[in-house]
């Protein structure tokens, strides 16, 4: 039997019917159709589908979308000013911290936590900060010079 | 992966979780942050027709610093755990395995009760809870009661709790040992579960010591205290010589895990190079 639930996603309320068993990532990409938000292992390890609930850093396949009801998540759609790239993104373009992509997303939305409780993280704390988000192209040196960038220019 | 079908619950009070769990039984779980059910239920490796979601229940949050204890809500997360000022203080290696746990997204949302509720004997918190000498409190419809958690863990995903029973706290004392504790762990890559996990608490007097407590995770299906390293340590000054004679046999009699990760002589092996780190610690 499906439920109501109501979640804010980048600022805007939804009001939709899910089903309890719905994964909060299934109800990102396939209800909102917000596809920047990735599915990779689906087993909580590499971190494609995180996403910020109430500004917490989440693994969205993790969790049921009725667990969101009534709270606020922000996705890698929601990140960016209008025209002008967040922080971040403006690091991993200049720093080419993405080759394929695929966990670009996850990458920065984690990153954006480890930011908010620690402006000044070093080198080794970023790299401990990111070891639940994955990069198949092992694309790690640019992905810590992208964030390092990005702590640079919030600062 | 999707989970089976269930009904959602959300009570607000314990004792409206607790009629729930009366009503649906065998057929409910209980859910927290969700950390270690959902991907049980995405597996499918259990298919619950009810699920009750304890999340909003207030009372099960925070952490309350008292007169000779911590009292820990079952909801609180790993992350809270880890930057609570009172446990740094008085359990450090309580704070550290909470600092350990998974990665920022897991440590975020998932819960210390759900964590000691589905009992993973790889899951960090069995080895630090047994060294701490804590106690879960455990609600029922007639009221609660506290398990001492020598008696909490039985087995492999197995605990002392009753079907109609849900954990609202975890009780930390202030002790001595507790205030000179560590935690060390030998991770599985990938998982961050442990291969090993050692928790060690030592209280001294006059530079002796007088209560040593050193306990696993990972290492066999029912998390365990050593008694028989805590034994040779306790009376003698904690340096490089005593460590080396306490640490000789660490594990044994103990029936041991293997699997693909780590065959069980390498893991009784490893099993005292982290007691041999975590006592070398508190050196």
């Amino acid at each position: 039997m499906k439920v109501p639930v109501s979640i804010t996603v980048n600022g805007k309320q939804y009001d939709k019917m899910v089903e309890p068993r719905m994964l909060l990532v299934y109800f990102i990409r396939e209800e909102l159709a917000l596809t920047g938000t990735h599915i990779g292992c689906d087993t909580s390890s590499c971190g494609s589908c995180t996403i910020h609930l109430d500004g917490k850093a989440l693994k969205s396949c993790t969790m049921l979308a009725v667990q969101a009801n009534g709270k606020s998540v922000t996705t890698i759609e929601g990140m960016a000013n209008g025209e002008e790239l967040h922080p971040l993104q403006e690091g991993f373009h200049m720093e080419h911290g993405l080759q394929c992509g695929f966990c670009t997303p996850g990458m920065i939305m984690c990153a954006a936590d480890i930011l908010k409780n620690n402006p000044t993280p070093t080198e080794e704390e970023i790299r401990h900060g990111l070891e639940g988000n994955f990069c198949r192209c092992t694309g790690y040196h640019n992905i810590v010079k992208s964030i390092q960038y990005a702590a640079k220019k919030m600062a | 992966m999707v989970p089976s079908k269930f009904a959602y619950h959300k009570p607000s009070t314990v004792k409206e979780a607790i009629a729930l769990l009366a009503t649906h039984g065998d057929d409910s779980k209980i859910l927290s942050g969700g950390h270690s059910l959902v991907p049980v239920l995405k597996l499918r490796l259990n298919d619950p027709e009810h699920i009750i979601d304890v999340s909003g229940i207030d009372s099960m949050g925070g952490i309350r610093d008292n007169e000779k204890s911590i009292t820990i809500g079952a909801n609180s997360t790993h992350g809270e755990i880890a930057n609570n000022a009172a446990l740094k203080e008085h359990a450090p290696m309580v704070a550290l395995a909470a600092s350990m746990i998974g990665d920022i997204q897991v440590r975020n949302f998932g819960t210390i009760g759900g964590s000691i509720a589905h009992a993973d004997p790889a899951a960090d918190w069995p080895a630090v809870l047994l060294a701490a000498d804590a106690n879960v409190v455990l609600s029922h419809a007639g009221g609660q009661r506290e398990v001492d958690i020598d008696q909490f863990f039985k087995g492999l995903f197995m605990t002392a709790m009753g079907e109609e029973e849900i954990i609202t706290a975890i009780r930390i004392p202030k002790t001595a040992f507790n205030k000179n504790s560590t935690y060390v762990k030998f991770p599985q890559p990938a998982s961050r579960f442990a291969l090993v996990g050692c928790a060690a608490a030592i209280s001294n007097s006059d530079g002796y010591i007088t209560e040593a407590r050193v306990a696993f995770s990972g290492v066999s299906a029912t998390p365990f205290r050593d008694s028989n390293v805590e034994k040779s340590l306790k009376g003698s000054v904690l340096n490089e010589g005593s460590i080396a004679t306490a640490t000789a046999s660490v594990a044994d009699g103990v029936s041991i895990m293997s699997d693909h990760f780590a065959a069980e002589k390498y893991r009784k092996h490893m099993a005292g190079v982290y007691a041999r780190k975590a006592l070398s610690a508190l050196a």
